[in-house]
């Protein structure tokens, strides 16, 4: 267990139900019996001031009865969603009468995506998100309406995307043109929010593997979005989860799909290069 | 009808006679309980599936009685024999009269 | 304000009334819905078994497996829900077990009861408390 000062204050605050030894499991994530996934890997060469021993995804923080749904396809309720984005693939929408899968084929052509997004943009000239390229393929190649950042259709894509990639390291670039985005990412990590004044890095930093009240602190890696939650019982994009973590702050929050956010996602992502990329995910 | 509702089914293609298999169920549905108020303070009506059965080949495997209390895309797991060749067929029951139904054979070898 | 000693007493009284008032409602529903399987007659606690986790991560999704060797039926109720009722499963012909899992919402820590009616007529209860945590920051 990490100790420090903001430990030692998080228990006062927090010792109505007794700070439980919460640390994060030793398990090993094998999914359908055959993939195993790396959930463990050693800090980001960027991380090496950071005070932590390894990068962990939010598989390990969870009960045994959670992790199991992520460990068999049929038993993840995140595979409704991607059914329902292999749905939307193949179906033609828009003025140009085109599908996903007409200029790209089967869904497998995304292999490998999701594990580098968010990714600088040569022809657009700035860092996208997966989400922004759906939505720039729908509105400029398929002349269709764009999905809301955060919606349902959107995140049974993304699901269905990131499921290509399932089991390969995330390997986000943060250096080249993506680095001022990446340095903004980070800013917004370590800046405290709100009225309860948390940054990101007090709760995932300081404080991962103890309890908030009566539930467990990841690292808020997101190489496991979009996730299915068992509190909401739907797929949730990592857009969506940090503006909740926001909102829990007590602060006015960015928008889903804002400049901020997506900075966020890059720099949050990078923390996790090197763990596999998970998506769909089950958490509580 | 609910929207969006699939039914997934897992069963296996084939099996020796009088074989023991596992199947499970997963369905997308909201399982509306009638206990949830919208933003207005109105309570949402209850709307769930209120029954699943499992046959084979007309035979009952099992058959459930559903509440509110099945969580948003009921999930089941359970065993069945299978004494010769056939199909499964999966019906699940809404409230608004909807029937969902999937089949699935099996080939006993 | 002045209260007499037996005014205190009575409002006193009155309060834990009002305290207790919902408790032999809910176990009443209970009993109803117990009794509406059983048909009032006593039950063995051998010969079912029910598995949930001893703390579930949320009340949303809890997963829970009963299984009763022979049985015809078995019955699972959350005493603590709103409305005790969760399913009843009743075991056909080709049932290979008369076992099964499902995943269920608890309103909050409470008793889930499993009751199954067995081969020989007879009924069997098990009984388990399961912990339901609130999450962090309700995020």
């Amino acid at each position: 267990m990490k100790f420090n000062a903001m430990t030692a204050v998080a228990a006062l605050m927090l010792a109505v139900p007794g700070i439980a030894a919460a640390d994060p499991d030793d398990d090993t994530l094998i999914i359908n019996g055959e993939l195993e996934m790396t959930t463990k890997a050693p800090l980001p060469a960027h991380m090496e001031d950071v005070n932590m021993d390894q990068i962990m995804s939010g598989w390990h923080f969870r009960s045994d009865e959670t992790q199991a749904l992520e460990m068999d396809d049929f038993d993840n309720p995140g595979m409704i969603f991607v059914d329902a984005g292999r749905d939307q693939w193949n179906a033609v929408e828009g003025s140009e009468g085109k599908s996903c899968a007409s200029c790209h084929e089967d869904e497998s052509s995304m292999t490998g995506v999701r594990a580098v997004y968010p990714k600088w943009d040569e022809k657009a000239g700035e860092v996208q998100t997966v989400a922004m390229q759906i939505n720039d393929c729908r509105v400029n190649n398929m002349g269709a309406e764009p999905y809301k950042y955060d919606s349902g259709p959107m995140a049974n894509m993304e699901a269905l995307i990131a499921l290509q990639s399932r089991g390969m390291p995330v390997n986000v670039k943060i250096d080249g043109p993506a680095q001022e985005t990446w340095e903004k990412g980070k800013e917004i990590y370590y800046t405290r929010f709100g009225q309860l004044e948390l940054s990101c890095a007090n709760c995932h930093e300081d404080n991962y593997g103890n309890m908030i009240r009566a539930d467990h602190l990841s690292q808020g890696q997101i190489n496991g979005f979009p996730t299915y939650r068992l509190k909401n019982a739907k797929l949730n994009t990592a857009h969506g989860r940090f503006k909740g973590c926001i909102r829990d702050t007590r602060a006015h929050t960015f928008s889903p799909g804002s400049d901020e956010f997506v900075a966020l996602e890059l720099y949050v992502a990078s923390r996790g290069n090197g763990l596999s990329v998970e998506g769909p995910s089950v958490r509580n | 009808m609910a929207e969006n509702v699939r039914p997934r089914v897992k069963a296996p293609k084939s099996a020796s006679a009088g074989e023991v298999v596992v199947l499970k169920t997963l369905i997308s549905h909201p399982m509306e309980s009638g206990q949830r108020k919208d933003s207005s303070g109105n309570v949402i009506p209850r709307s769930i599936i209120n029954r699943f059965t499992c046959e084979f080949n007309g035979e009952s495997v099992v058959d459930v009685k559903m509440e509110p209390a099945i969580s948003t895309n009921p999930y089941f797991e359970f065993e069945a024999k299978v004494p010769e060749s056939g199909d499964f067929k999966f019906t699940w029951y809404d409230d608004d009269g909807s029937v969902y139904e999937d089949t699935q054979s099996v080939t006993v070898g | 304000m002045d209260f007499t000693r037996r005014e205190t007493l009575v409002i006193g009284a009155a309060a834990a009334a009002v305290v207790t008032l919902p408790m032999p409602a809910m176990a009443s529903a209970v009993d109803d819905a117990i009794a509406a399987f059983t048909g009032g007659a006593d039950m063995g606690d051998s010969g079912v078994e029910l598995d949930a986790p001893e703390i579930a991560e949320n009340g949303n999704t809890v997963p829970i497996e009963v299984s009763a060797e022979g049985a015809s039926a078995i019955m699972v109720l959350a005493a603590g829900n709103p409305t005790p009722g969760v399913a009843t499963f009743n075991f056909g012909p080709l049932a290979g077990a008369q076992r099964a899992k499902t995943r269920i919402r608890l309103a909050g820590t409470q008793d889930v009861i499993a009751i199954a009616k067995l081969a020989d007529g007879s009924f069997a209860k098990a009984q388990k408390n399961v912990k339901v945590t609130i999450g962090g920051c309700g995020g």
